[in-house]
C-alpha cells in the first residue's frame, strides 16, 4: 500500500517561501495515501496560476490545463475513466472569474470528483491583481484607491447551485484540511473545498495571523449540523463565510454517473472500440 | 406511351412550424424506398414559429448530388410561398396551393396553378393537423406514384397513436391524390417519373453520417453545446451512446465541451465535440491545448454564415481560415473536408484515427448544406470500418517506477510521435502541461528543449498528405484541361452539373475537389493547376479563402467564383460564370 513519501516527487516548487500552497500539497499527499489510493490511481487535474503548478509537485497523473478551464478538463477525465480518483486544483482567479461558469455548472452536474480552490484573494502569478474573493475596498496594482466590487460569497454561491458537499479550510491547519480532501474524495458526488491559501508576497491584508484572528471553527460551533442547508447558509452569512470545517454534506445524492442511463460500470477507457457487424447493420437500416 | 422523365424537383413552402418539414420528410422517405435518389435543402430562418421555411427535394433515377437551378412542382401551404418561389419554376411548372389561401400566381402563363383544399380536407377527416398529408397525396397524383406506396413511412410515424391514426392520414393522403387528379382531368404530361430501380438506399443528412461515423470510430462521449446546423449529432448520439456505455453531456458552453473532450481523450476515450463558427470561437484555445499537450481530439465545424451571429441557417464556407490557423502559437492540426454524406461518414472514422494515430486536433469540417442537406447515400461498407490508435500503449509491461522518474510522454521520435500511456496506468506517471515541457511532460523554458519539442510536434502531421485515402477528389478526362475547377465540401454536385454542361459547350474541364485542407496536399495539386490552361475554385466566401490557401501552398495564382449571399450554388451560376472565363 502506498504512503504519503510515494506521493512525493522531487520536482522544487516555484512557490513564495511561506505560501500556503505548500501545506495543501502536503494534505492531498496525506489524504491520498491515507485513503488507500496508489500514485498512479490518482488524476490531478489543475488550471493555471500558482497554484495550477500543484499538478506537477505530487507524484500522479498530472494534467495543467488553461486558465479557467480545469472542471471541464477533470470532468471528461472521470467520464472517461471512473475508477481513476480525480481531484481538480486551482486558485480563486480560475475557479471564481474566468472559470466561474465551470464552477457553478460542474456543481449543478455533480460528477463525482474533488475540487480544491486554493484561494488567496488576489491574482499572484501576474503579480498582484484583484481577485472576485478580494474583499471590497482591497488596494493592489489594478484597484489602486481599493476595490469597488463586492467580493463573492463563493461557499454560500455553491450551495445555492445545490453543492452536495462544500466545505472550507485554511492551509495552517494540515489536520483538518486532509480529513476535509478524505473526506470528499470519499464522497459520492462533487465536492468543493475552498482553502485560504496567503499569498504572503502580495497579500498583506490577508495574513495567516489575520485569518488565525478572524476564521471561525465549525467543530466549535454548538449544534452545528453539517447536512442542514439552511443552518449551513445562515451560519456563511453570521460569520461574513469566515468558517472552516465540513460546511454541508449531502450524502444520499446520486452523482450524475450514477443516473446516467445505460452508463458503463467499468471504464469507458477500458472498452472495445469494433463495432460488430449486425449492431452497425441495425444502426445503418433505420436510415433505410 | 408517355413520355416519362428521370428527374424531377419539387418543392413544399409555408410558413415555419407549420409541419413543411415533415410534409417533406413524408415524401421523400416514401421516394427513398421506391429506389429514387434524392437531394434535399432546407430553407429556414433563425425561429420556430412563423416566417417562410421551404424545403426543396430533387428526385431522380440517377445520382444527384445538388439542388437543381430551377422548380418543376412548387406545393404552397400560403400565399408568401407562391410570391418568394414563383420565379425558380421552370415554363410549364405546377403551383398546388391549399385552396384556403385563395392562391394567385402571376398572369405571365409560365406555370398553372391547381388550389386543392389541403385544410378543408383535413378537417373533414378529423384534423386541419393533417393538410400536409393532403400536400402529399397531391404531388404523388402529380408523379403517378400510388398511394399505397405510403402506407409503410405513415406507419412508422402514426402507428404508435393508434390504427385509426394510420389510416386517417393514408385517407387524406388518397383523398389529396384523388381531388388533385380529378382537377387535372387526369395524369398530367411532362411529370410522370421513370420507375426507379427499387433498391435500398440509406437516405440521410451528413450530420446524421458523423452520429453513425462517430460510433463506428468506437466514439463512446460526446460533449457538446447546441447549434444550427450542428445540433443534430448530439441529438442522434444521446440516443445512441447508452447502448454503447457511453452518453453525451450538454455543456454550459463550448469551451466547457472542448476541455471535456480534452480530457477524456486523455483519460482513452474517443471522445469529441461539434459545433459551428461561434462554438469553434470559443474552442480556439483549447484546440492549441490539445495541440501542445498532443492530446488526440476531434472537432467537427459545420459552417455556417458568418462572421459573428452572421446567418445561422444559411451556407457557407467562411471558417476555413480560422479552422487553418485560429489558435495561438503553432501546432500540428488536421482538417478534413468531406464533399458527400458518404465521405462524412468515412471521414468522421479517419479523423477519429489520425487524432490518435498523430496525437493532434483533427477538424472534421463541413457546411451546412452537407449537414443538413438531405441525400440518398448507397449503403455504407462495414469492411472499410477501421480503428487505429497509433502509439497507444494500454497494457504496457513497465518497470517499476521510483517518484522522481516520470515516464517519458514526449521522448524524441524519428516521425516525432512519442509512445502514449493512459492515466491510471501502473508505473506510467507522467506530467501533461500547455506549459513547453520536456520529455517527461514537466515544465522547461530552456531554449534548445524548446527548439526540440516544437520540431516534434511540427514534423508529425508531415504524412498526413501521404497517408489520408484522398486527398483531392479527381474527376479529370483531360490531360491539359481548358479549365481546372477546384471546389470542396458541398460544392461538389454542383460543380460537376456544370463541368458536363462545359462539356456539351465543347470545352475540356477537370474537377479537382479539396478532401484535406491541412496539412495541405501540395504535391497532389501542384502537377494538376500546371497542366490546366486556368484554373478557378468555387466557393461560398467573399475573400476567397480556399484560393488563398492554394496559393500559399503552391504559389500559383487563381480565378475565383464566390457566392455569399446564404445560398448554395447552382449548377447553371457555375456553368455560366466559368464560360465567361473561358
Amino acid at each position: 500500500m502506498a504512503t504519503v513519501k510515494d506521493f512525493r516527487n522531487k520536482v522544487k516548487p516555484n512557490w513564495c517561501p511561506g505560501c500556503g500552497d505548500f501545506s495543501i500539497q502536503a494534505a492531498i499527499q496525506r489524504a491520498a495515501a491515507n485513503v488507500g489510493l496508489e500514485p498512479h490511481d490518482l488524476a490531478l487535474i489543475t488550471g493555471i496560476g500558482c497554484s495550477g503548478r500543484i499538478s506537477g509537485y505530487i507524484n500522479a497523473y498530472g494534467f495543467h490545463g488553461v486558465h479557467g478551464r480545469v472542471l471541464p478538463l477533470a470532468q471528461g477525465v472521470k467520464m472517461a475513466n471512473r475508477d481513476l480518483t480525480v481531484v481538480a486544483s486551482g486558485g480563486d482567479g480560475d475557479g471564481f472569474a474566468i472559470g466561474m461558469g465551470h464552477t457553478i455548472h460542474s456543481i449543478r452536474r455533480n460528477i463525482d470528483m474533488t475540487y480544491i480552490v486554493m484561494d488567496n484573494q488576489i491574482y499572484g502569478l501576474t503579480k498582484g491583481q484583484t481577485s472576485p474573493r478580494s474583499d471590497a475596498g482591497f488596494k493592489t496594482k489594478s484597484t489602486p484607491d481599493g476595490s469597488i466590487e463586492a467580493s463573492l460569497n463563493a461557499m454560500e454561491t455553491a450551495l445555492t447551485a445545490g453543492a452536495t458537499f462544500v466545505a472550507q479550510s485554511f492551509s495552517s491547519d494540515l489536520k483538518e484540511l486532509t480529513s476535509l480532501i478524505e473526506q470528499a474524495m470519499n464522497h459520492n458526488g462533487f465536492s468543493l473545498i475552498n482553502v485560504f491559501s496567503p499569498c504572503v508576497t502580495f497579500n498583506k491584508v490577508n495574513t495567516y495571523d489575520w485569518f488565525k484572528e478572524n476564521l471561525t471553527k465549525l467543530s466549535d460551533l454548538e449544534d452545528y449540523d453539517h447536512t442542514d442547508r439552511n443552518k449551513a447558509m445562515q451560519t456563511l452569512m453570521e460569520h461574513n463565510g469566515l468558517v472552516t470545517g465540513l460546511i454541508y454534506h449531502e450524502e444520499d445524492t446520486p452523482s450524475y454517473q450514477d443516473k446516467i442511463p445505460g452508463y458503463k460500470s467499468t471504464p469507458l477507457s477500458e472498452d472495445n472500440l469494433e463495432l460488430d457487424r449486425e449492431k452497425f447493420e441495425r444502426l445503418a437500416n433505420e436510415f433505410m | 406511351m408517355r413520355h416519362m422523365i428521370d428527374q424531377l424537383s419539387w418543392k413544399v413552402g409555408g410558413q415555419q412550424g407549420e409541419g413543411i418539414e415533415s410534409t417533406g420528410e413524408i415524401f421523400s422517405v416514401a421516394l427513398n424506398r421506391l429506389g429514387y435518389y434524392l437531394y434535399g435543402y432546407r430553407q429556414f430562418s433563425s425561429r420556430i414559429k412563423g416566417g417562410h421555411t421551404n424545403n426543396k427535394i430533387r428526385v431522380s433515377t440517377n445520382q444527384i448530388n445538388a439542388i437543381s437551378d430551377d422548380l418543376d412542382i412548387l406545393v404552397a401551404f400560403d400565399q408568401e410561398t407562391i410570391d418568394v418561389n414563383y420565379q425558380e419554376l421552370r415554363p410549364g411548372g405546377v403551383v398546388i396551393a391549399d385552396a384556403k389561401c385563395k392562391p394567385t400566381i402571376p398572369d405571365d402563363g409560365k406555370a398553372s396553378l391547381y388550389d386543392v383544399p389541403f385544410t378543408e380536407i383535413a378537417k373533414e377527416l378529423g384534423t386541419p393537423l393533417m393538410k400536409n398529408m393532403v400536400a402529399v397525396g397531391a404531388s404523388s397524383a402529380i408523379l403517378g406514384i400510388s398511394a399505397d406506396h405510403y402506407q409503410e413511412v405513415v406507419e412508422e410515424i402514426f402507428l404508435k397513436k393508434g390504427e385509426s391514426v394510420v389510416e386517417k392520414n393514408m385517407q387524406a393522403i388518397r383523398k389529396g391524390a384523388a381531388y388533385f387528379s380529378e382537377q387535372a382531368g387526369g395524369q398530367l404530361d411532362d411529370f410522370l417519373l421513370k420507375e426507379a430501380d427499387g433498391k435500398k438506399r440509406m437516405f440521410m443528412i451528413g450530420n446524421d453520417a458523423i452520429g453513425l461515423g462517430a460510433i463506428a470510430a468506437g466514439s463512446r462521449f460526446m460533449a457538446a453545446y447546441p447549434i444550427t446546423p450542428a445540433s443534430e449529432i448530439m441529438e442522434y448520439l444521446i440516443k445512441k451512446f447508452p447502448d454503447f456505455g457511453g452518453t453525451v453531456i450538454q455543456t454550459e458552453d463550448e469551451i466547457a465541451a472542448a476541455n471535456m473532450a480534452i480530457g477524456s481523450n486523455y483519460a482513452g476515450v474517443r471522445a469529441f465535440t461539434a459545433s459551428a463558427g461561434p462554438g469553434l470561437s470559443l474552442m480556439t484555445e483549447a484546440i492549441g491545448l490539445s495541440g501542445m499537450t498532443e492530446t488526440p481530439m476531434v472537432i467537427v465545424d459545420t459552417q455556417r454564415g458568418g462572421p459573428s451571429t452572421g446567418l445561422p441557417t444559411k451556407q457557407e464556407q467562411s471558417d476555413m481560415m480560422a479552422m487553418l490557423y485560429g489558435t495561438h502559437g503553432e501546432i500540428p492540426k488536421i482538417v478534413i473536408t468531406p464533399s458527400t454524406v458518404q465521405e462524412a461518414f468515412y471521414d468522421t472514422i479517419t479523423a477519429f484515427n489520425m487524432a490518435e494515430e498523430y496525437q493532434c486536433p483533427v477538424i472534421l469540417l463541413t457546411d451546412l448544406a452537407l449537414s443538413l442537406g438531405k441525400q440518398t447515400v448507397e449503403p455504407l461498407n462495414y469492411e472499410k470500418i477501421q480503428i487505429r490508435r497509433g502509439k497507444l500503449e494500454k497494457e504496457p509491461n513497465l518497470p517499476e517506477q521510483a517518484p522522481e522518474e516520470y515516464f517519458e510522454r514526449y521522448a524524441a521520435a524519428e516521425d516525432g510521435i512519442s509512445t502514449r500511456l493512459l492515466p491510471g496506468t501502473e508505473n506510467g506517471i507522467f506530467h501533461v502541461t500547455g506549459v513547453e515541457h520536456d520529455n517527461t511532460g514537466k515544465p522547461s523554458e530552456k531554449p534548445e528543449n524548446r527548439q526540440q519539442q516544437m520540431d516534434k510536434r511540427l514534423r508529425k502531421t508531415e504524412t498526413v498528405p501521404y497517408r489520408f485515402d484522398v486527398p483531392i477528389y479527381a474527376n479529370e478526362p483531360y490531360k491539359e484541361p481548358d479549365l481546372l475547377v477546384i471546389g470542396i465540401n458541398s460544392t461538389r454536385g454542383a460543380i460537376q452539373e456544370a463541368i458536363n454542361r462545359l462539356d456539351e459547350d465543347g470545352f475540356s474541364v477537370n474537377h479537382a475537389h479539396i478532401r484535406l485542407l491541412h496539412p495541405f496536399p501540395t504535391e497532389e495539386l501542384e502537377d494538376r493547376l500546371h497542366r490546366a490552361k486556368k484554373t478557378v475554385v468555387i466557393e461560398n466566401n467573399a475573400t476567397g479563402q480556399l484560393a488563398s490557401i492554394i496559393r500559399l501552398n503552391t504559389g500559383v495564382k487563381v480565378e475565383s467564383i464566390l457566392k455569399y449571399d446564404g445560398n448554395p450554388f447552382l449548377p447553371a451560376e457555375i456553368h455560366s460564370k466559368c464560360k465567361e472565363l473561358l
